[in-house]
């Protein structure tokens, strides 16, 4: 069964598809008057004028899950504002049984570029659940937005002539899809409006236009908000920091393509010059055989140094990831494939100096020599680092233009402008 | 009449913009490629790899001021031609085919007199992108300078963008919406050529709109 997430009236109390409260763990949605403070009067005054001629719309937004994952958490934040602008938000959740995630769990790694070999009924299971989601859903807002391609399949339903805008809102690289996969999925998302991806690498050739909608932090979630210094201390008295001598950290789960290896040996490399501690802290190891198997690997590359901190985090810990960024002298992101690498936006944001590999949405973010640092080895990456611990001045000033690249670009308000700017281009059309 | 009490029919409407970003599916990497691609793009392509880098980067002023500099030299590691296509100043195009074919020339130029660098790979490619306009009217005008001061003063980054850099192009004049209002409805012609004199290349567009402002400070004192 489908279930809407309109308001919270809607949702039964033991529904773990939640009302905005219950997926953001407890924090309360924000207003658009609460982001004056980090982007401006004039820009909160624009997000107004731009859904003037919008209100009354209804918009559609359908994804697959309602709590975990990245889609989930930016739609609990995204729709309250888009209401607040006087547009009918509405969150569909799609719904599917073991063998549906299944399928789609390899449809997107193999769009991931990993190998596929599909089951014999793989992609006439895919067909069902679309179906069933579409008999229960009721997409007939002006505005529908697919995320991701479990529901890509839904178009099927779109009325003729309906004077509806579709639009698939791709979360995750294409560059290097598994053909087969992707060929599959390609009849339905060609007969979209529009599609968005990330990072133009990320876009396949197809029909319609292609919009570029970067991924966003909310500058008022609890990973991204001010904290207090105390508490901020208290963390790293936890975990046996020192706060007065400098602190390098990577915030990842422990995965081999974010290179946790790879930091421990740049680590040593910058240790032969500089004194500095390492943290590295990450959550999902226990539920992931993987990650286990990585986590123990880098506990036994950091031997018995009392200088590196291995950390794993409940998978939520929003706030002790806020206060180890804060905490950091220079924040590390050290991958060797990335997504868009979401992590670089929040240090940045943290006005923290950032070096990073060059790979994926990365270099996006960081701007070398002007938000921060890319490096493409172990060895660049040390030395980045040494640079940067020897010259505070200039590290303060890249924290600083990257704080105020991220305003510019990666914000949840900015991904509101860019979805208010598609929907009033189609209404203008 | 002074000109702060000077008022005038013909109001400056605030308006802003946004701007969508289309993925175009050109991509260059190497220079021979850009130099293709400079060709065929659209429009808006170019605008968006020029005029908008303005918008998107305004408060970084040591970067280079367009995409496709900033690539030759952070991707190919071309300094000269990079120093060369930053120094193509948007303010001396009033289209983007002359800016179009400026840029071209400029690229195809270094690669007659450095035929091995022509071809040589990039470390990463450049993705042409699209820039896709909407503007909205804003709820008030201005019939005097003190009124526009006034609303200068509430313009979001784009919005002053738009006004002052992205409407040299809409305008087909060497000028900008600021400077045109100045000299067309109150009359101003000095207030208009010091405000397009304003150097868009070292200001970020804060810094830009405070020198701005205190002009039309001066001018309303004088």
């Amino acid at each position: 069964m489908s279930t809407t997430t309109e308001t919270a009236s809607q949702i039964p109390a033991s529904s773990t598809a939640g009302t905005d409260t219950v997926a953001r763990g407890g924090e309360a949605p924000k207003t658009l008057d609460q982001y004056v403070a980090e982007v401006g009067a004039a820009e909160v005054d624009d997000l107004r004028t731009l859904a003037r001629p919008l209100e009354g719309a209804t918009v559609e937004m359908v994804n697959s899950t309602a709590v975990g994952g990245g889609v989930a958490e930016l739609l609990t934040r995204l729709l309250p504002l888009m209401r607040e602008l006087g547009l009918h938000a509405r969150w569909h959740v799609l719904e599917g049984a073991e063998e549906f995630y299944d399928v789609t769990k390899a449809f997107h790694n193999a769009l991931h570029g990993q190998a596929y070999h599909p089951g014999p009924r793989d992609f006439d299971i895919f067909i069902e659940y679309n179906r069933r989601n579409r008999e229960k859903l009721s997409l007939e807002g002006r505005f529908v937005v697919i995320h991701d391609p479990q529901p890509a399949g839904l178009i099927d339903g779109r009325k003729e002539n309906g004077g509806q805008t579709w639009v698939w809102r791709c979360h995750i690289d294409l560059s290097r899809p598994d053909p087969a996969v992707w060929n599959f999925l390609k009849a339905w998302v060609e007969r979209y409006d529009a599609a968005i991806f990330s990072a133009p690498e990320f876009s396949r050739q197809l029909p319609m236009p292609q919009y570029l909608f970067y991924p966003s932090i909310d500058p008022l979630a609890d990973k991204n908000r001010e904290l207090e210094p105390e508490f901020v201390n208290q963390v790293l008295e936890r975990y046996g920091i020192d706060a007065r001598r400098p602190i390098l950290t990577q915030i990842s789960r422990f995965d081999r393509l974010k290179d946790p290896l790879g930091v421990i040996r740049a680590y040593k490399l910058v240790k032969r010059y500089q004194d500095c501690q390492l943290v590295l802290a990450g959550g999902g190891a226990s539920d992931d055989p993987e990650g286990t198997v990585v986590l123990a690997e880098v506990r036994e590359a950091a031997g018995a140094d009392p200088d590196v901190h291995v950390l794993e985090l409940a998978t939520s810990a929003p706030l002790e990831v806020n206060a180890l960024q804060r905490a950091s002298t220079i924040v590390i992101q050290k991958s060797l494939r990335e997504g868009f690498g979401l992590t670089v936006a929040e240090a940045l944001w943290k006005k923290k100096p950032v070096v990073a590999s060059a790979v994926g949405g990365i270099p996006t973010q960081v701007i070398h020599k002007h938000t921060g640092m890319l490096a493409h080895s172990v060895e660049g990456t040390a030395y980045q680092i040494r640079f940067l611990l020897s010259h505070p001045e200039i590290a303060r000033k890249l924290g600083e233009q990257g704080h105020e690249h991220v305003r510019e670009n990666f914000l949840i308000t900015g991904n509101l402008r860019r979805y208010l700017t598609l929907f009033l281009k189609c209404v203008q059309s | 009449m002074t000109a702060p009490t000077m008022t005038t029919a013909q109001p400056f409407q605030f308006v802003t913009a946004s701007y969508l970003t289309c993925v175009e599916h050109q991509r260059a990497t190497n220079l021979m490629e850009l130099a293709a691609c400079l060709e065929t793009a659209d429009d808006g392509a170019i605008f968006h790899h020029t005029f908008q880098t303005l918008g998107r980067h305004h408060f970084l002023t040591e970067r280079f001021s367009n995409d496709f500099a900033q690539w030759v030299l952070a991707s190919l590691n071309q300094a000269e031609l990079a120093e060369r296509l930053a120094g193509i100043d948007i303010r001396d195009y009033i289209s983007i085919a002359e800016l179009r074919a400026d840029l071209r020339h400029t690229v195809l130029e270094f690669c007659e007199a450095h035929p091995r660098e022509a071809t040589q790979s990039a470390f990463e490619p450049l993705y042409f992108l699209r820039a896709v306009a909407v503007t909205i009217p804003l709820p008030w005008d201005a019939h005097s300078l003190p009124g526009f001061r006034a609303g200068l003063e509430r313009l979001s980054h784009a919005s002053f963008y738009h006004h002052f850099i992205a409407s040299r192009l809409r305008l087909q004049l060497r000028t900008n919406d600021f400077s045109h209002w100045f000299a067309a409805a109150l009359g101003l012609e000095k207030l208009a050529a010091r405000t397009d004199a304003i150097d868009i290349y070292t200001n970020t567009l804060d810094t830009a709109r405070a020198e701005l402002i205190a002009m039309v400070d001066r001018e309303i004192g004088a």
